[in-house]
């Protein structure tokens, strides 16, 4: 099955996860992805596997990265038309608290959506979600 | 790097491959990916990371997940911070510009290179890329800033060796 397809049964199914679940390294990191009204909200487990920093403990600033740039290719790929697949150009990361080991949340917002060019930002928060433990901005090129 | 003595140094890390790897082996995460150690020097370090099918962004085409590129970039800056310090102490990414130059190519190792090009008192600033085996022709290139001595502690590596095993 091609990825336009799983989009679109994804969409069928009104279920963003079945999107997430397609995808293997979200599956190895854990990342999964549901609707909440219109907003697609992606979750992570607080694994051990995940922790980057031992002493503290807290997840690895990668892991965290990578799930928030997992979140805006999510939205991106829930509203873009079928066929169209968005493709990262460079995603900027702000680290602002320790991510506890606990389920964490992200969730993409389109600031701008050009012809080929789209601007996402995300959000990551835990318990709280007024209290990010980071946030990211980037560009996707959107490929037909 | 401008600040560093290394005769003054305490820092296990600074110049020594197998201690380098032992420090990186105490992050899960890094073990979890096989993340290897191929060179360390004051405010420099080179990883690599073997190609892993688990670790498919584009399940078309085999390319990379973008994201573990953002991890394998994150742990190999921060390395290079540590190995800058005068001695060993807790930091923190404040944040990471990753640019997507072109895709992974599957199937192949990535290496990545880093170096703390400037470390002040609070601040360790990064450059790094990743590469198959042109180091001219990179994947991906970043830059970054860590705050350094993130919660006012030092490491001891034999003690976060020691709590690894225990």
């Amino acid at each position: 099955m091609n990825f336009t397809e799983i989009i679109r049964n994804a969409k069928e199914a009104a279920d963003p996860g079945v999107i997430a679940r397609a995808i293997p390294y979200g599956n190895f990191i854990g990342i999964d992805a549901h609707l909440d009204g219109d907003a697609v909200v992606c979750t992570i487990p607080g694994d051990e596997m995940i922790v980057g920093n031992p002493v503290l403990p807290a997840i690895h600033g990668g892991v965290i990265g990578a799930f928030l740039e997992h979140a805006a290719l999510m939205l991106l790929m829930w509203e873009l038309a079928p066929g169209q697949l968005p493709k990262t150009i460079n995603v900027s990361i702000d680290y602002l608290r320790s991510g506890k080991l606990e389920k964490t949340f992200a969730q993409g917002k389109v600031t701008r959506q050009g012809r080929r060019v789209a601007n996402v930002q995300a959000d990551a928060w835990q318990a709280d979600p007024d209290m990010p433990i980071a946030v990211a901005h980037g560009h996707f090129l959107i490929m037909d | 790097m401008s600040s560093f003595d290394p005769a003054a140094s305490s820092n296990p890390i600074a110049n020594d491959r197998e201690s380098a790897q032992r420090f990186a082996d105490t992050i899960p995460h890094g073990r979890e990916l096989g993340l290897a150690v191929e060179a360390i020097a004051p405010g420099r370090a080179l990883f690599v990371m073997d190609y892993q099918e688990r670790l498919i962004g584009n399940p078309e085409t085999g390319v990379l997940h973008g994201g573990v590129i953002t991890t394998l970039i994150d742990t190999v800056s921060g390395c290079a911070v540590f190995s800058a310090l005068p001695s060993l102490v807790p930091i923190a990414t404040l944040d990471l510009r990753i640019d997507y130059l072109k895709p992974a190519t599957p199937r192949l190792p990535l290496h990545a290179d880093a170096r703390c090009y400037k470390l002040t008192r609070n601040i360790g600033f990064t450059r790094a890329f990743a590469y198959h085996s042109d180091p001219a022709d990179p994947v991906v290139n970043s830059v970054g800033t860590f705050m350094v001595n993130s919660s006012d502690s030092s490491l001891r590596l034999d003690d976060l060796t020691e709590e690894r095993a225990s």
